[in-house]
């Protein structure tokens, strides 16, 4: 049923739309402009923090870093390997994407371990950036307890995402 | 989005730190155990970074397309309706001015249908509107409720993920929802239980 997922989204949507009397390919079209313009802003930040992480993997420091946390991870079932996207998650979004997309192409994006960085990413935000941004845009200065609170719910998500591979696939 | 540029210099420097420390970790770590091959690893990651944009390019504008057609007929508006009564329930105070309330809304279906680049002003001036009406510089319980709901990212279609998994050859790249919606509900669930722990002890 979710191999149509896409496919039932598409017809809803111009089915719709036409009904609605909108120019349901113009805004297709438009909103794929939108969506070119929004990959020429992230492309340089993937190609940056592509070359670090690539250099991380290459050095052996992120072997290093996994097998250093696998005893912690271990304990809560979380894939050691995804450490450095947990790690970077909270700070910056196309960090983590770069950092994901990374571990789903050494592991494979249907291995386990692919999968659980895919959940993980698609169940998370970046934290940080998130409360610096509406907080510094409010002039919000004691935040109180905001950010243990959001990294708690961080933490259940990335505990989630790797029980809920584990049991469904 | 000029409002919070100046915001925007710290977010800058912050990474600009990451990178500093992740090539750092790469060049140490080369160094102790003589791994050869770096400047190889260099090039082929900002290569990497090329081929993922690419790989990715087609489905996040055919997203955009899509979400743009929600917009114009009125789905995203008919989602935000249908989220009200909960929305209510979660920001009684807010709730009591229709444009912040109108904010949540917009934040919440922005984020929703995977629209984190509409999400972020409208939680934005959510925040600012809540920040007016309580008049101090401390975090109130219900921006607390609102941050942390937007961390736990509730979205019903990762597009990005899904595009990433596609171009990085998955058989089903959206086989992953199921498993995605219930992460993100456990995490929301325990972001909103953990506020409201922490909250009584910050009382």
């Amino acid at each position: 049923m979710l191999d149509l997922l896409i496919p039932l989204i598409l017809l809803a949507v111009s089915l719709i739309g036409l009904w609605r009397k909108q120019d349901v390919y113009g805004l297709l079209t438009e909103g794929a402009a939108d969506g070119l313009r929004l990959l020429a802003r992230i492309a340089p930040s993937l190609i940056i923090l592509l070359t670090a992480v690539s250099m991380l993997r290459a050095s052996g420091a992120l072997d290093a870093l996994t097998a250093f946390l696998s005893p912690a991870f271990a304990l809560f079932g979380i894939p050691p390997e995804t450490a450095p996207l947990m790690l970077i998650r909270p700070f910056s979004g196309s960090a983590a994407l770069a950092v994901g997309a990374e571990i789903m192409a050494q592991y494979g994006a249907d291995s386990q371990i692919g999968r659980t960085a895919a959940v993980m990413l698609g169940s998370t935000e970046t934290t940080f950036y998130t409360i610096s941004v509406y907080f510094g845009a409010s002039n919000i200065r004691r935040t109180r307890y905001t950010i243990p609170a959001a990294i708690i719910a961080d933490f259940v998500g990335f505990f989630m995402a790797s029980l809920s591979v584990r049991l469904f696939g | 989005m000029l409002e919070y540029k100046s915001n925007y210099l710290e977010v800058e420097r912050m990474i600009s730190l990451l990178f500093t420390i992740l090539t750092a970790a790469a060049v140490f770590s080369a160094l102790c155990t003589g791994t050869p091959g770096l400047t190889a690893a260099a090039l082929k990651g900002a290569s990497d970074g090329i081929s993922v944009t690419l790989a990715m390019a087609g489905a996040i504008c055919l997203w955009s397309g899509v979400s743009k057609v929600m917009q114009a007929t009125g789905i995203s508006r008919a989602i935000a309706r249908f989220l009200r009564p909960l929305l209510e329930k979660l920001f009684p105070n807010a709730a009591k001015d229709a444009d912040t309330l109108g904010a949540i809304g917009g934040n919440f279906t922005a984020n929703l249908l995977g629209l984190g680049n509409a999400a972020t002003p409208l939680g934005i001036s959510a925040v600012r509107q809540m920040q007016a009406a309580s008049g101090g510089n401390a975090a109130t319980d219900e921006m607390c409720r609102l941050i942390v709901l937007n961390t736990a990212s509730i979205q019903l279609i990762p597009s990005t993920v899904a595009a990433v998994r596609a171009s990085l050859g998955a058989a089903a790249p959206f086989d992953i929802l199921p498993q995605v919606w219930l992460t993100s509900l456990c995490s929301a669930g325990a972001g909103l239980a953990a506020a409201w722990l922490l909250g009584r002890a910050y009382a």
